[in-house]
């Protein structure tokens, strides 16, 4: 019950932060110089003053800023985001459309760091002195300080160059045809680059904290309990330390998690990926104010409900948060 | 006494720091019979933790070795055991309870997996008769409640009743010998009376030995049959509990227990702590010196105790003290 009611507090105030986060985009992005009616009438090929008088009065952009900031607020209420002009469709079916895309790189990318994270971690903190934990160290380093477009423009020149059997572009390839699962493999194939792109520079992040956390663990009391009882290793490192030990590593996955949403932004732009990243390249360069914020507010929303889930999944490994008691 | 159910021979642990190898046990020897209560005391720092430790064969790894010296258990000599032989002993027929009950339990596990896990690994028993056995046990260790508070976590207890979830896991499985390390330091004085209550009637249901290290004297008086005091690494007197307290045959036994004028009390009473003697403990590197390490404390200090090691000495009354004036004191 106590569960239930932290989690919809917990999902009251994301609400509410949402809501902070749309009127700052929306000030903001009226604060810039340019709006709709210049985008329409570039897109005619130019347009006059009165034109352009015109197209203000009819989308209502001549009206009071705060009156704008309600009926936009009171529209995204209802799912819709606006038009975009740019690509001639409403934004939330634009965006719902690269939404997949972008999650299933993130989601993927955060999985896969994750998990080798913790693995080499594990491995690094059992031999301290091994040839893995000095390479985690140096690794750490060097993906923590290489940037993303970077590491990402090496693996594409790589591949592309010295083993081309991996894709270096987009998401799909038009050309296959079949069920499901040749698309579905076509797909992971399209995603291998990327994604080990946008991991690489968690995975650092979390081997380091995850070799941390298991030595400190690992020489703790309660594991030599474990031992006293005659566990056996494997059980003594899976079962006792390890899961003491995913807690610091999941609450910081969730503290990056809008980093890598935001990575996913320049890794999309470099593999072609065809996600909500590449959507913001495009209208920002395009002015397409609509979907820029949509895009923002998508963005907002994937990091908030992100972290919802992190927090779902700290009261699985560790029951002193939050729970009975 | 027949064959003892433990011998520890010479041991000698060694002990790696920065300032190079130490000996934090120097030829200790004891033995433990069975159905017996033997006490450890000495001040902090003179390696009773260590002896507990080595004889589980969980001495701190790269740091602490055996480096001579045989531990027999039931004639088997654990120090020459593999691995996987000592993970079947531990937790099963040698098990121990730590000083530090607050953290000695893991935070994420329900006290009754905890303790479930040992009787599955030991017995080869299934969950649900594990649990049943662990909710049992609970009851055991007197602890209200038991069948509703197996699923509890270590966070939800105070620390006496981290400490009886200890002692349940300890016996869970019908151990020959149970260590208990300072068992009640970190706990408060009722509490503490509480658990040599529950150490002692366990004890006479199950008919485990016990060694027993603590600092409480009247607690030593109350349950071991022997003690055995430690200074510095090596055994300074070992012996039948009521004679050492009558004639201490060790200088510095004899400062332990001569200020505690009522020591054999009722458990619940004000419990008798062991004194302070003047003077400091010898630090760890100083270990291995070929003299009486007592000797700058002590008032009977002759040439010889700065010279020489002093011989465990002997007496009719099964005491036996490792001083050159022994038969002096
Ligand atoms: N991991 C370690 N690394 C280095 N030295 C250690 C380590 N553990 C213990 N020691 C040293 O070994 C000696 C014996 O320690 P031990 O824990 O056996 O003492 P103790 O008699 O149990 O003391 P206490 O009454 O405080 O528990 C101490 O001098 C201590 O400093
Ligand atoms: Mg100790």
């Amino acid at each position: 019950m106590t569960f239930i009611n932290t989690f919809a507090t917990r999902v009251f105030y994301a609400i509410i932060l949402l809501m902070a986060v749309l009127v700052l985009n929306f000030s903001l992005m009226h604060m810039a110089p340019g709006d709709v009616a210049d985008t329409i009438a570039q897109s005619m090929g130019g347009a006059d003053k009165e034109v352009l008088d015109a197209i203000r009065t009819d989308y209502g952009l001549d009206q009071p800023f705060l009156v704008q900031l309600g009926r936009y607020m009171g529209n995204v209420a209802q799912f819709d985001l606006g038009h975009s002009f740019f690509f001639n469709q409403p934004v939330t079916q634009l965006i719902l459309e690269r939404l997949p895309a972008t999650l299933l790189l993130v989601i993927s990318a955060q999985l896969l760091a994750l998990f080798v994270g913790v693995v080499l971690g594990v491995y690094s903190a059992r031999k301290p002195n091994g040839i893995v934990s000095h390479f985690v160290t140096f690794f750490a380093l060097f993906g923590y300080s290489a940037p993303v477009f970077w590491t990402g423009i090496l693996l594409l020149i790589s591949f592309s160059l010295m083993i081309p059997i991996l894709p270096v572009a987009g998401m799909r390839d038009v050309t296959i045809e079949g069920n499901f699962w040749v698309h579905f493999i076509d797909v992971a194939r399209h995603l291998v680059l990327p994604m080990i792109t946008l991991a690489s520079i968690f995975l650092a992040l979390y081997s380091r904290l995850s070799r941390a956390t298991m030595m400190e663990t690992l020489g703790s009391d309660y594991v030599r309990t474990a031992k006293a009882k005659g566990l056996s290793e494997r059980q003594v490192v899976y079962k006792h330390a390890l899961k003491n030990s995913l807690s610091p590593v999941i609450t910081l996955a969730g503290l990056q998690f809008s980093a890598v949403v935001s990575g996913a932004v320049l890794v999309e732009t470099v593999f072609s990926w065809p996600g909500l990243g590449t959507l913001a390249f495009q209208s920002i360069i395009a002015r397409d104010t609509p979907t820029i914020l949509g895009i923002l507010f998508f963005s907002a929303l994937v990091v908030i409900v992100g972290n919802l889930l992190t927090d779902l999944a700290l009261r699985l490994v560790d029951p002193r948060v939050g729970g009975k008691g | 006494m027949t064959t003892p159910l433990l011998k520890v021979e010479n041991l000698r642990i060694e002990l790696t720091t920065r300032d190079g190898v130490a000996p934090v046990i120097d030829d200790l020897s004891f033995e433990l019979g069975q159905n017996e209560n033997i006490s450890f005391v000495g001040e902090s720092g003179c390696g009773k933790s260590m002896t507990a430790l080595a004889i589980m064969g969980l001495l701190p790894e790269k740091i602490g070795r055996i480096a001579s010296g045989s531990i027999l258990f039931d004639g088997e000599d654990l120090t020459k055991a593999s691995p996987a032989r000592l993970r079947a002993i531990r937790g099963n027929e040698i098990s121990m309870i730590f000083q530090e009950p607050m953290t000695s339990l893991n935070p994420v596990y329900t006290v009754g997996e905890q303790i479930a896990e040992v009787i599955r690994e030991h017995q080869g028993l299934g969950r649900k008769a594990a649990w049943d056995m662990a909710a049992d046990l609970l009851d055991a260790v007197r602890i209200p409640n038991a069948r509703g508070r197996v699923s509890d976590y270590p966070f939800q207890m105070s620390g006496g009743q981290r400490q009886r979830v200890m002692i349940a896991m300890a016996l869970a499985c019908q151990p020959k010998i149970l260590i208990a390390d300072e068992p009640t330091t970190a706990l408060d004085v009722t509490v503490q009376a509480q658990i040599f209550d529950l150490l002692r009637d366990l004890r006479k249901d199950t008919g485990t030995s016990i060694i027993m290290i603590t600092h409480d004297m009247g607690a030593v008086a109350e349950m071991a049959e022997r003690m055995i005091v430690m200074y510095a690494g090596r055994g300074a007197e070992i012996g039948p509990v009521e004679q050492i307290i009558e004639h201490a045959r060790h200088p510095y036994t004899k400062g332990l227990t001569s200020c505690v004028p009522h020591i054999v009390s009722q458990l619940t009473e004000d419990r008798a702590r062991l004194t302070e003697v003047p003077g400091i403990v010898p630090g760890l590197k100083d270990f291995g010196k070929n003299m009486c390490l007592f000797a700058s404390r002590c008032n009977h200090r002759t040439e010889e105790c700065l010279s020489a090691r002093p011989p465990m000495k002997p007496f009719e009354n099964g005491q036996i003290a490792a001083c050159w004036h022994a038969e002096d004191v």
